[in-house]
């Protein structure tokens, strides 16, 4: 696999917005036509060297070329926006939008990354290790197709809304989330292995939601249909008691599934 | 003394239509018909400072100078800028708010309006489930049931319950009596203490409030006896009050789109309304709060596709609240000037947003000395619409009314304002493409 290493230089105070870097758009093109690739500085379209060094060696083909970006580029948004194949390996934080409408391949981000991580995304991986904000695997506002496959996994703690409108795939959060988890959910599955705060599940209509931790507020218009143990979603187990809800009765003709470990969530069984 | 009849007021998004002002010697001297706030923005009440020169901030000090100076300034701080984000526009009218679209478009800047730090929740929920509304009049002679979720009308429109609750009604013949007024509020506001039910929700608990009645009204069992600190039994009378409407009517506020869960709480109201439709008629109407902060949504959505916070920057209009809209510009330290029109960030925002604004040019297009002219590098006074000034504005449910104009000034009105700065952002952009050649 051919690696091109893109080194930010200062980032600077109004962002950058990159979605020019992936594989797809520096595929068979040389350093110095990659150095001339526009990215928008503002409203101003500027070239990617004048705030990335690019290094290494480019391929013809996008699935095997791995784009590393070696530092922080915690003020550039959208890299990755619609990758098809091929790897990028972020070391330090990203902005926002990281792996948005993404269709295949896979993100790395070392660090922490910006709200709408893996927005409307369709397929491919996105792995972050630091932590994620809001809207993580989400819908574009207003659009009630969220995302539809893939997977994101966030090795961190994640904010409001993960998986809204979300019709396929797979989250797993290994940290904490804030409130409104698995919103409007239509199908897929979302894992989260730390605390919620609250509203998991809220207006969901069908898919599954896990929660390892600790819930501290249920929402009333789920229905609680007892403890399961060793629960089987998408094709595997997870072993352990949860409660389980269906609902969110709000919503006409609902069969989502939530699943809520009985260890410490006592309080949210009627 | 003269009155000048029909004047419609700019103040609050009710736009009442029937104010007479008195006039005397070319100024506003009294009012009738007007609520106090209203009659205090006719009359100018002492205490506020009204600015009648443009001035630009040289060495800390502001300097008066001419209107032409001072746009010349701002055209040039907008045009180089990379990220402007142009602010405001709810108190001011429709025509300058269409020449403000176009100065957005030409120097890639995000305009957003007030709407981001009060209704903008309800905007973006009216796009995810839809939005079923009516208008005033269908309120005053149709409605028996009335529910104020979350704000306070007798104190923030004062007319709005006069007007269309207590008012009678063609189909309403005693007003009041005719109607059930339902009251959702953690607090016993004055608009609480005349309701027929008052719904004391817990604070930020709204959303599982509304979670309950919607799973109740679908004829499902709400899983808990207590939801919001409301009792079970509580909420499936509230919510067979609501059933049995001949005609309903949801009214909400700031208690709702600004506690826990913000656009989400709108999202299941709306369905709540929604749902309610099949047993009645049921209908919601927002209780904006600027006397045209509709009008912007208005004007934005039919220039550019979206209400508010409208991203400019890639040449083609974009939209995301969260990233694009006033705060998280400048909180996120991404704008790196601002123009103010027709409302006072530097008074209403948080903190952190006001310091970054202190860290920016800033050019106020303001009739008083606020907090923000405080900030402001440039600061351009205009006439002040519906008192000097013509103009549209529309009614917190959507309905254009004429704004008049009741005396005479010869300060410029905000849209004369913005033609001439777009004027001179043309000019400076020529003049850019020039000299790169």
């Amino acid at each position: 696999m051919s690696e091109i290493i893109l080194t930010p230089l200062d980032q600077p105070g109004v962002p950058l917005e990159a979605s020019n870097i992936k594989p797809d758009v520096f595929a068979g093109k040389t350093i110095e036509e990659i150095k001339n690739i526009e990215i928008l500085h503002g409203n101003t379209p500027v070239k990617l060297s004048d705030f990335f060094e690019v290094t290494g060696e480019s391929s013809e083909n996008p699935a095997e070329l791995k784009i590393i970006i070696d530092g922080n580029v915690d003020r550039t948004k959208r890299i990755g926006e619609g990758m098809n194949a091929g790897e990028i390996l972020i070391k330090g934080n990203v902005n926002m939008y990281v792996g948005a409408e993404m269709k295949g391949g896979r993100i790395t981000v070392e660090g922490n990354a910006g709200p709408w991580a893996g927005q409307t995304m369709i397929g491919g991986e996105l792995e972050i290790l630091g932590d994620a904000g809001d809207y993580v695997g989400s819908a574009y506002r207003g659009d009630w197709r969220g995302m539809q496959g893939g997977t994101i996994i966030v090795h961190g703690n994640a904010g409001n809304e993960i998986g809204e409108y979300m019709n396929g795939g797979k989250i797993i959060i290994k940290g904490d989330v804030n409130i409104m988890t698995g919103i409007h959910m239509n199908n897929g599955l979302i894992i989260v292995e730390g605390d919620a705060i609250a509203r998991v599940g809220a207006e969901m209509a069908g898919g599954t939601i896990v929660v390892k931790g600790i819930i501290d507020e249920f929402l009333p218009g789920f229905e609680y249909l007892g403890v399961e143990k060793d629960i089987e979603v998408d094709g595997q187990t997870i072993p352990g008691a949860f409660y389980k809800f269906r609902g969110d009765h709000a919503t006409k003709g609902a069969k989502g599934t939530v699943y809520v470990a009985v260890r410490g969530n006592g309080h949210i069984v009627p | 003394m003269e009155y000048v009849k029909n004047v419609v007021c700019p103040f609050c998004g009710t736009l009442c239509d029937d104010i007479i002002c008195k006039v005397e010697n070319g100024k506003i001297v009294g009012t009738i018909n007007a609520c106090r706030i209203a009659h205090n923005k006719f009359v100018h009440t002492e205490g506020a400072t009204r600015y009648t020169r443009p001035f630009i901030r040289k060495n800390g000090e502001l300097v008066e100078v001419t209107y032409d100076e001072a746009i010349e300034k701002a055209a040039e701080i907008l045009a180089e800028a990379k990220r402007p984000l142009l602010y405001g526009w709810s108190s001011t009218e429709c025509e300058a708010h269409a020449v403000g679209m176009e100065l957005a478009e030409e120097t890639g800047a995000v305009i957003d309006n007030t709407a981001s730090v009060c209704h903008g929740p309800s905007v973006l929920a009216l796009q995810d489930v839809g939005y079923p509304i009516c208008t005033f009049g269908e309120v005053k002679n149709r409605a028996d049931v009335v529910v104020y979720w979350g704000c306070n009308p007798m104190h923030a429109h004062p007319r709005h319950m006069s007007r269309h609750v207590f008012s009678r009604g063609f189909f309403r013949e005693r007003g009041k009596p005719d109607r059930t007024v339902i009251v959702v509020d953690p607090r016993e506001t004055d608009t609480a203490k005349i309701a027929d039910i008052h719904l004391q929700v817990e604070f930020d608990r709204d959303y599982e409030l509304i979670d309950a009645m919607r799973a109740y009204l679908l004829g499902h069992e709400i899983l808990y006896d207590e939801v919001a600190g409301i009792p079970r039994e509580t909420i499936e009378e509230a919510v067979e009050v609501m059933k049995n409407a001949q005609f309903g009517i949801l009214f909400w506020g700031m208690g709702l789109t600004h506690s826990r869960g913000k656009h989400r709480n709108i999202d299941t109201a709306i369905m709540l309304t929604e749902d309610l439709n099949d047993f009645g008629k049921f209908n919601l109407i927002p209780m904006r709060g600027h006397y045209n902060v509709t009008g912007f949504n208005q004007v934005a959505s039919w220039e550019s596709g979206f209400p508010y916070c409208v991203d400019f920057s890639a040449g083609k209009p974009r939209y995301n609240p969260g990233e694009t809209g006033a705060n998280d510009l400048l909180l996120n330290r991404e704008a790196d000037a601002l123009m103010v029109i027709a409302s006072d960030p530097g008074a209403h925002f948080p903190q952190k947003a006001a310091e970054y604004m202190a860290e920016i040019p800033v050019i106020a297009i303001e009739p008083h000395r606020t907090p923000t002219t405080e900030l402001a590098d440039i600061i351009i006074p205009p006439a002040i619409v519906g008192l000097e000034a013509e103009g549209t504005a529309y009614r917190m449910e959507g309905v254009p009314i004429r704004m008049r104009k009741v005396v005479e000034t010869d300060l410029l009105p905000d849209r004369e304002i913005v033609e001439k700065i777009l004027e001179k952002v043309r000019l400076e952009k020529v003049r850019e493409v020039k000299a790169s050649k």
